[in-house]
């Protein structure tokens, strides 16, 4: 029923391999051992969430992907691309991009320059005056120490800057957290305008009725494992399921 | 005779330069260790003597290969640079993991066997090292004499600082180096190569102090000590200015010159410790340095 309904959208159906394959990861920070065995799949041109409560290994799982975990192992293949013994450097590379949790808004650097920070990686990026489209404040803000934003604005401001890059697929942890209702909205509204200009989509969350907004499918991460996944149109009726995992 | 102050103007004055030659020195040296610093987390110190290689580097080029100043000013900067790129990849690099003070035993330990090596080769009596031709003489200020290499001294140095603060406060090549500086794992995930980055940045610090060592081979002797007494003063200069702060060592670089000029002509006791108290002064103030910012 999921294949069906995935079937319809644009990019699924002519991908027969998924774009992302994640099989059996495990991940360790220091000794303690934080993934273990994750396997899921996203296939091109789909919005996917991580759910899950805190700690349960979902920011772990975008770092290790984009490789920024020091120890990791099991398999990830991008695109093709065996990624697990990969610097971060060359994954950026291959077209992934990472926003993360904290944001990541370097305060030394003004909002221009922490906008033209990543280089680009394919042809196809959004330009300057698109990104000013989409995100009017960090025009008019341009000039100002890229902390001294609002935390919303921040949010844009790390979003904005690897759309400039030409990456496909992006890993977005939490990128509502904290932020006013408003804002919020403002954020689902581009990654819907993202989704349909086929960019492939990991979105970590906690507001599971964000995540229904914006996702195709759900994955609910318990103890660095995927535990169960949830089609988007599901979501309604598993309620009660979700409830219990997340625990709310 | 003009008198300001109780002492004559010719002797101000020329402790005034004087502080500014030596203010050029810390200057230099301490952007140097300011740019590793920030990036690499080391406090390097084999600086000075990478200072001293330079200042060898260009008595070599001149005695062994019959090149002269002007073209040493370029080539010895990049020779120790090189050195100091192969010393950032053998050595260097296997400490970004640990506790700052292995980085400071382990550049320590290497500046005493630079110095040791050259102090075996060349002894400490000093080589001499010519001014240019270009630049012998001097000028007559009306209120002093100003030696014309004295003059270029303080005009280059003004000239590389001025342009590696531009670099990196203005340039894009500047905005990776300040965002490595801040979180390296996020700069590197954006398909940046960071560690490309930190060995380019050792070699350009050390390029910096050999720079120095090339503008002092004509004023001081060329001596494998001549690093060792100056570093110690330099040091202390970055604590006053605040570690990693670019505008930072320039500026209390020179400003401590003058100060110890100044200092020479009105209480020349206390012309040798004057930065040290200072430096006690700054810190029990502020202890991140007077541009420091508190982490």
């Amino acid at each position: 029923m999921a294949e069906a309904a995935l079937a319809t959208r644009p990019g699924a159906a002519r991908a027969t391999a998924p774009l992302l394959k994640v099989e059996g990861l495990e991940a360790w920070y220091g000794e303690s051992h934080v993934l273990h065995g994750m396997s899921f799949d996203v296939r091109q041109g789909e919005v996917i969430t991580l759910l899950g409560r805190n700690g349960a290994g979902k920011t772990t799982t975008m770092k290790s992907i984009i490789g920024i975990m020091g120890k990791r192992t099991g398999s990830i293949v991008f695109d093709g691309t065996e990624t697990i013994k990969m610097p971060s450097r060359l994954i950026a590379k291959l077209g992934v991009a990472f926003v993360p949790e904290e944001r990541g808004i370097f305060s030394s650097l003004s909002v221009i320059e922490n906008l033209m920070l990543p280089p680009q990686i394919k042809p196809g990026g959004l330009s300057l005056d698109q990104i000013y489209d989409l995100f009017p404040n960090l025009k008019e803000r341009s000039g100002s120490q890229g902390t001294k934003l609002s935390g919303g604005e921040q949010q844009m401001l790390s979003i904005a800057r690897i759309l400039r890059t030409g990456a496909k697929f992006l890993l977005l942890d939490e990128p509502t957290e904290g932020l006013a209702p408003v804002i919020i909205q403002q954020i689902g509204a581009t990654i819907q305008r993202l989704k349909n200009d086929g960019f492939t989509i990991i979105l970590v969350e906690q507001n599971f009725r964000f995540a229904q907004t914006v996702a195709d499918r759900h994955y609910v991460v318990e103890q660095g494992r995927i535990i169960d996944m949830i089609p988007n149109e599901e979501m309604d009726a598993s309620v009660d399921k979700l409830h219990r995992y997340l625990g709310v | 005779m003009t008198m300001i102050f109780g002492v004559p103007t010719a002797a101000l004055f020329g402790q005034l330069l004087l502080g500014l030659i030596n203010g050029s020195f810390y200057a230099m040296l301490s952007l140097g260790l300011a740019v590793i610093f920030g990036l690499l987390n080391i406090i390097n110190f084999t600086h000075g003597a990478q200072y001293m290689m330079g200042a060898f580097a260009s008595w070599m080029l001149l005695n062994y290969l019959g090149i002269g100043y002007w073209p040493a000013l370029i080539l010895a900067p990049l020779i120790v640079g090189a050195t100091g790129i192969i010393l950032e990849r053998l050595l260097i690099s296997r400490l970004y993991n640990l506790d700052h003070l292995y980085g400071l035993l382990l550049t320590f330990g290497v500046g005493l066997i630079i110095q040791g090596l050259f102090r075996n080769q060349y002894g400490v009596s000093g080589l001499p090292y010519g001014i240019p031709s270009q630049l012998t003489g001097g000028q007559n200020l009306g209120f002093m004499f100003m030696p014309n290499y004295r003059g270029w001294v303080v005009v280059a140095s003004l000239i590389v600082c001025l342009a590696t603060w531009f670099i990196i406060e203005k340039t894009r090549l500047g905005a990776y180096l300040r965002a490595a500086t801040e979180n390296p794992t996020l700069v590197q995930a954006f398909g940046i190569n960071v560690p490309l980055m930190i060995t380019l940045t050792y070699g350009a610090g050390v390029a910096l102090a050999a720079f120095a060592g090339v503008l002092a081979a004509p004023i001081y002797s060329v001596n494998p000590n001549m690093g060792a007494d100056l570093i110690i003063v330099v040091f202390a200069v970055v604590v006053i200015g605040g570690m990693g702060s670019i505008l930072g060592s320039i500026i209390t670089g020179f400003a401590l010159g003058l100060v110890e000029g100044l200092t020479k002509v009105f209480y020349p006791e206390a012309s040798s410790t004057v930065i040290f108290v200072i430096m006690v002064l700054v810190l029990l103030v502020k202890p991140a340095g007077l541009f420091g910012r508190t982490a």
